[in-house]
């Protein structure tokens, strides 16, 4: 562009958060821009261009707005800052520092930093003079709060540079230049802790994307178990309200085998971020002990936010991840709930009176989700270490009805499906993961399967490819009582169906608000797997169909009394005992 | 309401519909007030010159050279200490024959809370019903529906949790309310002699729908002063939201915007989130409480109005008539209440979620064990037993006029365990039932 002179515009006309500007120069397309109120700047995006009318959507109320207002271009799209000082603290949608904000109220165009200046870190050099580097290359690490946190070549450097100079171990700010880089016409470029980059574009500094193989550990046992995520992997939680997405979501940003967790809060309630803020700083990390806070970062959009930046929010967190992978971390993002994301592009799309696809979202909605689902994923770096970015996203279907366009494009994108159903929630059968329609693709791969023989146990997957068998058994035994009657069927069916329910209340249930409960460590699902099984190899004798169901709650009973006691404690191996007793009495010899 | 001197008038309409009506003026802001033939109405969009008001009286008899000025801010609630023991309509002024409110003048649907200043709601409001207290426990700062057939007492059922809710002030906010039922919540409230906490907006059947659209944020911005000017507990009863989002419907159609699920508009989740995510519980000690009826119809939560609704709120209280006892129960399966977390066996006994969880699957257990007779078939003894339980749970906890306190309810449910179970047919844990299993002789 030759010209170097800003764009400015004047507003021509309001429809809530949709401003038509028309313009003296060239905008672009996402471009960012900012409405000249009297006392404040209103932060707006560029969505359409029409040729001298540019149509922008405003990240904040647009309540006194006039005709005639200035506006001003930036030329640069949405950017974050990618910085030490991320970890553990709250933003918005577009990455300003919510504990920065003055005031209870959020007043429209506060726009507070994302980092510190002031602050100093630790610098550790990695890099050598005469190396040859280009973007993503580590130079150096600080610490963050315990995370060995890499100073990298800028991702919008590009070509090929070499080292001139890193600076020595010792304390700097973000500001600081830490490294001289020379770019291939010999030029000094100076490097410091910091920089940006635009959300929309993918982080792509890592060297190939193999299939992810390796099984992230969530402590939820209907998971780990049946459907099991990957480090790397792509989730989806759909279910109607209040049937346990965002427990789920929690339980798993807790327990899950992370080094960093980024937790989007899209368009939801306030009061459930409010309960990170309250817990995370409080829970032991049992990895580094520390506090889990300290290894997570929250974005806050939440639905009384303005709409525009709730689309941001999810760009601006998986751009959050992107960067701290290029570190060589396993980094677990968390949306909830990607519905409202699209519901936001629905609004916009509305108001500018775009021809709707199904249900009035957008046309191109699939394509838009597939794209942010395939930022996820197990990377190599350029220096052979290997980050992953392991993608859950819950979703809200309109009447929890799976069959609407969110839910339909995104089990195109994703490669696990945790569907939740309004049946379980309302038996109280927590987590309400429906067992036989959710899937994991995962745990077809080979790779995974290796994985797990050689990490879990020789005959995992063939045990967990049999308790789902024994569930779909389980439930057509009850589909045919149901019909027949209870005396209708033979005595094998009551049996068959009870051992089902024993999988149900003992491995897919599993308490989120119980001390021990709520987190199952991989070989603890192992072992209750074993003796689940065990249970379920038993021939049993029984007089009459009545004697099966007191029988199998005396079984389900102490199973359940060892889940809520500590792992291979007293307790445990006395309910286990007792078990063994109650199996033997009705063993067939 | 006085308008500013000197201001500009309009008198040339450029287009009416049933509820808005466009001209051409100057330097208007968006979401400006306006008057439009002596009616109140407010700006909805601005492309050009041309300006886009709904008129919330409706515009029936409005000519094209109406007289239309406008009054350079969007509306507002002049809000002091006056307000308690009052009677608004929609629009702020006094529909009790008081004079108007002096005080400091706020901009109705203000700004959002910073999340990071908010504080995790962890009061518990105690009502005496056990289909609230034990299996759907409320807190201070929450926000829950009624989910109610139109035939159903909810107004009955709202106003008892209002009175013996411990808060500072209650502020009705009602949107198509029947002319009775106003009289009701102003009698109901007279009689318990607590007028004084009281602060009313009102739209009833009578008053046109669009008007209805300014009653919960008139509602909360009155809710706010007490909240945090004067840190005190307020709970906000707004009723019927259904009718709100039906004026909402109204509008978004007139203004030819793309309907979406059940011809409502597309942005129907953020508006109704605009209104609930108001409460809030503050860090000083105040807090606002929103208690709310959305109507269903037949039942179908799956209407797009109680579908946002749920997804936005946490929790609802489902209504429903129990057949078998005869009384109206809330419903042990479609209620929920999010933030019960936050104080069951923390702000109550031990044994509160074991109790609730476990009354409740057993009542999922006799829901089956009806299926089963209804379809002809036998019932074993574990079944019969389940009915039996089922009868009684619903006749002594789930029924709307319970009135006993927390301890009373587990102890209720724990004998009704012990009447109709032996100890390893509930699945709790050992600890309780050894505790709290009540020892027969
Ligand atoms: N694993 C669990 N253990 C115990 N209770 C649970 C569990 N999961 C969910 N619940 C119960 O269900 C309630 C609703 O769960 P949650 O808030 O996660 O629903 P949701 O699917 O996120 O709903 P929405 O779509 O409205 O946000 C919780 O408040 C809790 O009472
Ligand atoms: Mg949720």
């Amino acid at each position: 562009m030759k010209e170097n002179k800003l764009t400015k515009g004047k507003v021509a006309g309001v429809i809530a958060n949709l401003v038509m500007v028309d313009v003296d120069g060239p905008v672009s397309q996402n471009e960012i821009c900012y409405i000249m109120l009297e006392d404040v700047k209103l932060m707006a995006e560029v969505i359409k261009v029409l040729e001298k009318r540019a149509y922008i959507q405003v990240f904040e109320s647009t309540r006194g707005l006039r005709v005639g207002t200035d506006v001003e271009f930036t030329k640069g799209m949405l950017e974050v800052t990618l910085g030490p000082g991320i970890l553990s603290r709250n933003y918005d949608g577009l990455q300003h520092d919510l504990n920065k904000m003055e005031g209870v109220f959020l007043q429209r165009g506060d726009y507070t930093s994302a980092l510190d200046d002031d602050r100093m870190w630790s610098f550790t050099p990695v890099a050598k003079k005469g190396d040859p580097v280009a973007a993503g290359d580590w130079l150096g690490e600080v610490d963050e709060n315990g995370q060995p946190h890499k100073i990298m070549v800028p991702f919008k450097f590009t070509g090929k540079y070499k080292v001139k100079s890193v600076i020595d171990k010792g304390e700097y700010t973000i500001n600081e230049t830490i490294a001289v880089l020379l770019d291939s016409e010999e030029k000094e470029v100076p490097v410091t802790m910091v920089q940006k980059w635009p959300v929309k574009v993918p982080i792509k500094a890592y060297k190939n994307k193999p299939r992810p193989f390796k099984l992230l550990e969530t402590g939820v046992r209907t998971m780990d178990t049946l459907n099991p995520i990957v480090e790397g992997g792509t989730g989806f939680i759909p279910g109607p309200f209040g049937s346990g997405k965002t427990v789920l979501q929690h339980a798993i940003s807790k327990q899950a085998e992370a080094d960093i967790v980024v937790v989007a809060a899209c368009g939801e309630r306030a009061n459930e971020v409010v309960e990170i803020f309250a817990e995370f700083p409080e829970i032991d990390d049992p990895r580094t002990g520390r506090k889990l806070m300290e290894r997570t970062t929250i974005i806050a959009n939440t639905s009384n936010m303005p709409v525009a930046a709730r689309e941001a929010s999810v760009y601006t967190a998986m751009t959050l991840a992107e960067y701290y992978r290029a570190m060589g971390l396993r980094v677990l993002l968390l949306a909830d709930s990607t519905s409202r994301w699209a519901q936001a592009l629905r609004e916009m799309s509305n108001r500018m009176e775009e021809l709707p696809g199904p249900d009035a979202f957008p046309m191109d909605l699939p394509a838009i989700i597939s794209n942010f689902y395939s930022r996820a994923g197990y990377v190599y770096l350029n220096n052979g270490e290997s980050g992953s970015i392991t993608f859950i996203g819950t979703v809200s279907p309109a009447g929890g009805n799976l069959k609407e366009p969110v839910t339909e494009s995104t089990k195109k994108a994703a490669r696990c499906f945790y569907a939740l159903s309004q049946q379980r929630a309302d038996s109280k059968r927590y987590p309400a993961i429906d067992p036989i329609d959710s899937y994991s693709k995962y745990i077809e791969y080979p790779e995974l399967q290796e994985y797990l023989k050689k990490n879990v146990g020789e005959n995992w997957v063939e045990n967990v490819l049999k308790i789902k068998n024994i569930l779909i058994r389980g439930k057509e035994a009850s589909e045919q009582i149901n019909i027949l009657g209870d005396d209708g069927v033979p005595i094998g069916y009551h049996v068959d169906f009870w051992k089902s329910e024993v999988i149900d209340f003992v491995i897919l249930q599993q308490d989120a608000f119980d001390e021990v409960d709520r987190s199952s460590p991989i070989q603890r699902q192992k072992y209750m797997l074993e003796k689940v099984l065990n249970v379920y190899d038993t021939g049993f004798e029984f007089g009459s169909f009545e004697e099966v169901n007191p029988y199998f709650k005396r079984i389900i009973n102490e199973f359940k009394q060892m889940n809520f006691s500590d792992y291979e404690s007293d307790r445990f191996y006395k309910h286990e005992k007792e078990l063994f007793n109650i199996i033997d009495e009705k063993k067939i010899a | 309401m006085e308008t500013k001197a000197f201001q500009k008038i309009y008198t040339k309409i450029t287009q009416i519909t049933k509820a808005t009506c466009s001209l051409n003026a100057d330097g208007v802001g968006y979401e400006e007030l306006a008057l439009v033939h002596g009616r109140l109405a407010q700006v909805v969009k601005i492309q050009g010159q041309s300006v886009t008001l709904q008129v919330f009286g409706g515009t029936e008899g409005i000519p094209s050279n109406a007289e239309v000025t406008f009054y350079g801010r969007p509306p507002t609630l002049k809000v002091s200490d006056d307000l308690a023991g009052r009677f608004f309509n929609s629009f702020g002024l006094p529909i009790d024959g008081g004079p108007e409110v002096e005080g400091d003048e706020r901009e109705i649907g203000g700004p959002s809370v910073n999340p990071v200043r908010r504080k995790q709601p962890s009061e518990l409001i105690a009502t005496g019903i056990a289909g609230i207290d034990l299996n759907n426990t409320l807190v201070t700062g929450q926000k829950i529906p009624f989910f109610a057939d139109p035939d159903q007492p909810f107004n009955q059922v709202m106003a008892m949790v209002a009175l013996r809710a411990k808060c500072n002030k209650i502020i009705l906010g009602g949107m198509g309310l029947t002319n009775d039922d106003y009289l009701y919540f102003k009698n109901v409230f007279d009689n318990a002699g607590v007028l004084d906490r009281i602060v009313s907006f009102v739209n009833t059947t009578e008053d046109p729908p669009v008007e209805r659209l300014l009653v919960p944020d008139m509602a909360l911005t009155a809710a706010e002063y007490f909240a945090v000017d004067r840190n005190e507990d307020v709970l906000v009863l707004l009723t019927d939201m259904t009718l709100y989002a039906d004026a909402l419907s109204i509008v978004s159609n007139r203004m030819d915007q793309i309907p979406s699920k059940d011809s409502m508009p597309g942005s129907l989740y953020s508006d109704l989130a605009k209104i609930y995510e108001k409460a809030v519980q503050f860090p000083e000690g105040g807090s606002i409480t929103i208690i709310a009826v959305t109507t269903l119809s037949g039942g179908d939560i799956t209407h797009a109005i109680p579908d946002n609704t749920g997804y936005i709120t946490e929790g609802q209280l489902f209504l429903r008539r129990d057949t078998d006892i005869g009384k109206v129960i809330i419903d042990p399966f479609r209620s929920l209440s999010r933030l019960k977390q936050l104080v069951i066996g923390k702000k109550t006994r031990e044994d509160h979620p074991q109790v609730m969880n476990t009354a409740v699957r057993l009542y999922a257990d006799a829901a089956n064990a009806r299926t089963k007779l209804e379809n002809g078939f036998d019932l074993t003894d574990y079944d019969e037993r389940t009915l039996n339980f089922a009868r009684e749970y619903s006749e002594k906890l789930l029924a709307i006029d319970v009135n006993i306190d927390i301890k009373a309810m587990l102890d209720t449910g724990w004998e009704l365990f012990s009447t109709h179970f032996r100890p390893e047919e509930v699945g709790m844990r050992e600890e309780l039932v050894e505790k709290y299993w009540p020892k027969k002789e």
